[in-house]
């Protein structure tokens, strides 16, 4: 009897045991497939860009798409209708589309670094503390305002500055959406900078300091090239933004791919003609369809490039004052 | 012996100078910044701030039964449609006895929106009663009255050059001499969905479009997000899949949101053949792209759980898994909803990877679900920023004041979240 | 106290002299009414247990208190007879003439050349290139480095170890030849033939340099200073001839933290 009645507890034990261990082997399957997601996300953009880019090139020539000189996606009036393929050299838009990134750059960085040497060295906590948010409200707003801004607003001022000198700029141009691009980047430079530039050790400053350089010259001298590579890291993120940012550039930039350095002039950027392509009545076989898969994988290839890059130098740096 | 002054130098002076130079830049690039900020925005609600009213013309009509309702079988849907422009043409010409030529009284109808007829059957089905009597109806004025109102129609430009005539002027000011123009809250701009004309044109249909989208993507994103971010931080050991799996949430984060809008095209659209142009999609695409900013965020929170709570519970004999579900994941919950808000504040504003998913379309019906079709605030901004019509303008700037009151509304929750539910450990 | 300023008479003329300081971090008093002379071309050591007040004494002499927001020193301080914060003074030329080595070596992220270049190139002490040299050899063998850098210069200064680190800053600090060389603890993350070998320098450094040493270690101090002051809860306690303190201090305290008993 006594016997018996402990055989029945063990059981009833080991069932308990057995069951929660079933719980937890299903919660832990969960969560292993939740963390899949993200890693079939990834697989499934570059698997669909793959495929749609392969059967692309079955088309047109990879060499050609990759150095053309010449972008005039035609459309076929019919379907049987041969020889309406068009030219399709990406060299144009990717002229754009750095263009475009320069000019961003060329106001985003010094405002950018400024800002946050500013802020790190110099703002008192107080001001630092509303400056901060307010500066990252610039990343924020939907890129969609700052594109009906660059076209409603600043392409009309750039555009009567230029006649006013006697210049004839086109209503949409490289230089207005990059200017609003800029300023749009302005955070993400200033924001992880300004991280980058707190890492430096205090040390260091004490050190210059004590051998009576200005602040000034602190941070330029010391700071500064201490902060360099983690400073790159953030140009280098910056500049993946640039180049994969489309509202802007869509409502501002224009659709003309001349092959120009001219930032007055209209440009078209890779993602503009991938809206371009992609909106609108569309046959999903035609070169011209599958040219945005095309576009969107060395879109994808670059930003992922520079990326990658930038977060490696973030990290070393990181590691190197942890 | 060596130089013991203290007194500065030109060489220290001209130091200095650069100092304070410096200090300046810093200063200037702040101010710069803000001001465009301040620029954007005042310039964005200059424009936008006249489309909160209306125009209204104020006419008499007498809702005679013959036109409406002729069989007086009272049906609304007959009523609906029912022609109404002969009653506005009456009403009208009480007031322009004297304009009888034909295209002339087409040219004075101009002065009422063409969705004046629609404005008097809306009337009529909710109040039969009207039927048979006469009463000041304010309807709404044309979009080109509407901007010759508010002051947009500069009235010394040459004649040809605008779309309100000399004629139309004279008109509109007679009525507005006898007190029949007034401008009143534009209740359309937010009870409608898209229309050709602007003064018809409301946000409606597009903010219901970017609700149905959040609701999908926070549907999806929330638990993915935050099951993950316990996986990656309280299960995984740290591994060759492990680090591939950060790795790879860190890129994902920064791959350009048109990439995911082709992926919705390519797998959910052409491979799953999901309904195009739907919350739906939209969701799914906003979901997989908010998904690592949210990982990425909630991960952080998890970190800060202090890990004594860990072992208090695991000392107790809870296993792995009831210790992170009943103790540290309510813990993190509050920070990792103040996540995901975030997260979602940011796939409101979204537009590009919408586009690719046909969300861009002149949609008038107000989507009643996921899989209706529907655009969404911000694809709205850009179908009217693209629109020749120069109504549209205000309203695009009417939208954007919309789109960033939400963004705002949401930010400042997630604050209040944070600040509420904020432990100090 | 009063007494022992008579008592503590130089033998050498003071070239900075600090007269009732008293410095506050916020509402924290960290100093409290410390009057204290250094003599010229001596080693001055500060001694006290940690968190007495005596790094934020050493900052005072430079004034590098000022980089500190919270910190506000008042008293009369005056170098070479100067009072080192009359608005006239440049602190740029103050801390010129009064170099400082801090606790952790902190060398620039730079080569072991640029580093001892930084303070010649700044305050524009050299007129080419060659001079330039020049001063950074002289100040790298001053620090007694340069035998061990001489192939090296472009390496970075990081790269060297705890000791070298240390010396490379002496030597850095050196290159604009100022009078006063402030050292807060400079040995302590040194191992013991390193500090030797920075002790055996300050020795051979005091010739041309006035030395004040912040140490925690009574032996240090007892080495290589002449003059001590000891320093207990942002009082100068007792202050003189180093001999004297070690060996017949006038204070119980003095007396109670030579022997062991405190700190
Ligand atoms: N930067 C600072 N901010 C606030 N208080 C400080 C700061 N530095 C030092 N103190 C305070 O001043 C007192 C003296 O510190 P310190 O001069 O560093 O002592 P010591 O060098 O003798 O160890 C301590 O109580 C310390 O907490
Ligand atoms: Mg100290």
């Amino acid at each position: 009897m006594n016997s018996h009645f402990d055989a029945s507890v063990d059981l009833n034990l080991r069932h308990a045991k057995r069951s929660t261990q079933l719980k937890e082997l299903a919660i832990k399957s969960v969560l292993i497939a939740s963390s899949l997601v993200a890693i079939l996300t990834t697989i499934g953009i570059v698997l669909s860009l793959s495929f749609e880019a392969f059967r692309f090139f079955g088309k047109i020539p990879f060499f050609d798409f990759l150095f053309g000189l010449d972008w005039s996606p035609q459309t076929a009036i019919r379907s049987d209708q041969v020889g309406s393929s068009g030219a399709f050299g990406v060299v144009p838009l990717l002229t754009g589309t750095m263009l475009i990134s320069f000019i961003a750059m060329v106001v985003a960085t010094p405002l950018g670094l400024y800002s946050a040497v500013y802020l790190a060295e110099y703002a008192k906590p107080k001001t630092r503390n509303w400056v901060k948010p307010m500066l990252e409200l610039l990343a924020g707003i939907p890129t969609v305002v700052y594109g009906f801004f660059a076209a409603l607003v600043v392409a009309p001022i750039i555009r009567s500055m230029g006649s006013g000198v006697g210049f004839e700029i086109s209503s949409e141009s490289a230089m207005a959406a990059g200017l609003v691009m800029g300023i749009m980047l302005i955070p993400f430079i200033s924001s992880l900078s300004d991280d980058v530039i707190n890492a430096v050790p205090q040390a260091l400053r004490d050190a210059s300091y004590g051998m009576g350089a200005t602040q000034a010259e602190t941070i330029t001298k010391v700071v500064l090239p201490a902060a360099t590579p983690g400073i790159m890291g953030s140009l280098l993120l910056a500049i993946s933004r640039a180049i994969g940012e489309t509202m802007i550039v869509v409502m501002a930039a224009g659709l003309a791919a001349k092959l120009s350095l001219n930032p007055f002039e209209a440009v078209t950027t890779m993602t503009v003609q991938i809206v371009t392509l992609l909106t609108g009545d569309q046959e999903f076989d035609s070169a011209k369809t599958l040219a945005a898969f095309a576009i969107a994988l060395y879109l994808l290839v670059l930003t992922l490039g520079l990326n990658i890059i930038a977060l490696k130098i973030v990290d070393n740096y990181k590691k190197k004052y942890a | 012996m060596r130089d013991l002054t203290l007194n500065t130098s030109a060489q220290m002076q001209k130091r200095h100078r650069k100092e304070t130079r410096f200090k300046w830049y810093g200063r200037i690039a702040i101010l710069l910044s803000l001001a465009f900020l301040v620029f954007m925005f005042a310039a964005i609600l200059l424009r936008g701030m006249s489309a909160f009213q209306q125009t209204k013309i104020g006419l008499d009509i007498s809702f005679n039964e013959q036109v409406i309702d002729p069989a007086g079988t009272r049906d609304p849907g007959d009523m609906a449609r029912a022609n109404y422009k002969p009653l506005i043409s009456a009403g009208l010409a009480e007031v322009f006895p004297e304009v009888t030529e034909r295209r002339e009284k087409n040219q004075l109808y101009k002065l009422i929106s063409n969705g004046g007829m629609f404005e008097l059957g809306q009337m009529v089905v909710e109040n039969p009663e009207l039927i048979g009597t006469k009463q000041t109806i304010w309807l709404s004025a044309s979009s080109e009255a509407d901007l010759f109102m508010k002051g947009k129609i500069d009235a010394k430009v040459e004649e040809e050059l605008r779309r309100f005539k000399d004629r139309d002027i004279a008109w509109f000011n007679t009525l507005k001499d006898q007190g029949k123009i007034k401008k009143k809250f534009n209740t359309t701009f937010f009870k409608s969905g898209d229309s050709r004309e602007p003064e018809m044109a409301g946000i409606l249909g597009a903010a219901f479009g970017s609700f149905f989208s959040l609701l999908v993507c926070f549907v999806i994103s929330f638990p993915l997000g935050i099951l993950t971010a316990v996986y990656l931080e309280e299960f995984a050991k740290k591994n060759r899949i492990t680090d591939l799996i950060e790795v790879n949430i860190n890129n994902l984060a920064a791959v350009p949101s048109i990439v995911f809008g082709l992926l919705g095209l390519s797998i959910f659209l052409n491979f799953f053949n999901l309904p195009r142009s739907t919350p739906l999609v939209g969701g799914i695409v906003l979901a997989l792209m908010t998904l690592p900013t949210i990982i990425i965020a909630s991960r952080s929170i998890l970190r800060s759980v202090p890990q004594n709570i860990r072992d208090a519970a695991l000392g107790l004999g809870a296993s792995k898994t009831q210790t992170t579900f009943h103790h540290v994941v309510p813990l993190a919950m509050p920070g990792m909803l103040t996540g995901t808000i975030l997260g979602m504040a940011r796939a409101l504003g979204e537009t590009a990877p919408l586009l690719m998913i046909g969300m861009v379309a002149f949609i008038v019906d107000i989507p009643k679900g996921i899989t209706d079709v529907a655009t969404s605030l911000p694809v709205q901004i850009f179908l009217w920023a693209d629109s020749p019509e120069k109504g549209f303008v205000e309203r695009t700037s009417a939208a954007i004041i919309v789109l960033l009151v939400f963004l705002v509304l949401m930010n400042l929750f997630a604050v209040y979240l944070r600040r509420r539910m904020e432990r100090r450990w | 106290m009063e007494k022992q300023i008579e008592t503590a008479k130089p033998v050498k003329p003071a070239i900075m002299t600090a007269k009732n300081v008293d410095v506050f971090y916020g509402k924290n008093q960290a100093i409290d009414n410390v009057t204290l002379d250094i003599p010229e071309n001596q080693i001055t050591a500060l001694i006290g247990p940690s968190g007495c007040g005596k790094s934020t004494f050493l900052r005072c002499f430079n004034r590098m208190n000022d980089t500190i927001d919270i910190c506000k020193v008042s008293g009369d301080i005056r170098f070479a007879g100067q009072d080192i914060y009359d608005p006239k003074v440049d602190v740029v030329a103050l801390r010129a003439r009064i170099g400082m080595v801090f606790q952790k070596a902190n060398p620039f992220p730079k080569s072991i050349y640029d580093n001892v270049a930084y303070g010649p190139r700044i305050h524009d002490l050299a007129e080419s290139k060659d001079e330039l040299t020049e001063i950074v050899i002289k100040s790298l063998k001053r620090a007694g480095l340069y035998d061990e850098v001489a192939d090296r210069l472009d390496d970075s200064g990081t790269s060297l170890s705890g000791g070298q680190q240390q010396r490379l800053c002496i030597a850095r600090a050196i290159a604009v030849d100022p009078q006063i060389i402030l050292m807060d603890e400079p040995c302590s993350a040194l191992d013991p033939i390193a500090t030797a070998i920075i002790e055996e320098l300050m020795e051979s450094m005091k010739e041309r340099y006035t030395i004040v040493i912040v140490t925690h270690s009574m032996a240090q101090a007892a080495r290589v200073s002449q003059k001590t002051g000891f320093f207990h809860l942002g009082k100068l306690i007792e202050h003189g001839d180093t001999d004297k303190i070690f060996t017949n201090p006038d204070n119980e305290l003095t007396q109670n933290y030579i022997s062991g008993r405190i700190g």
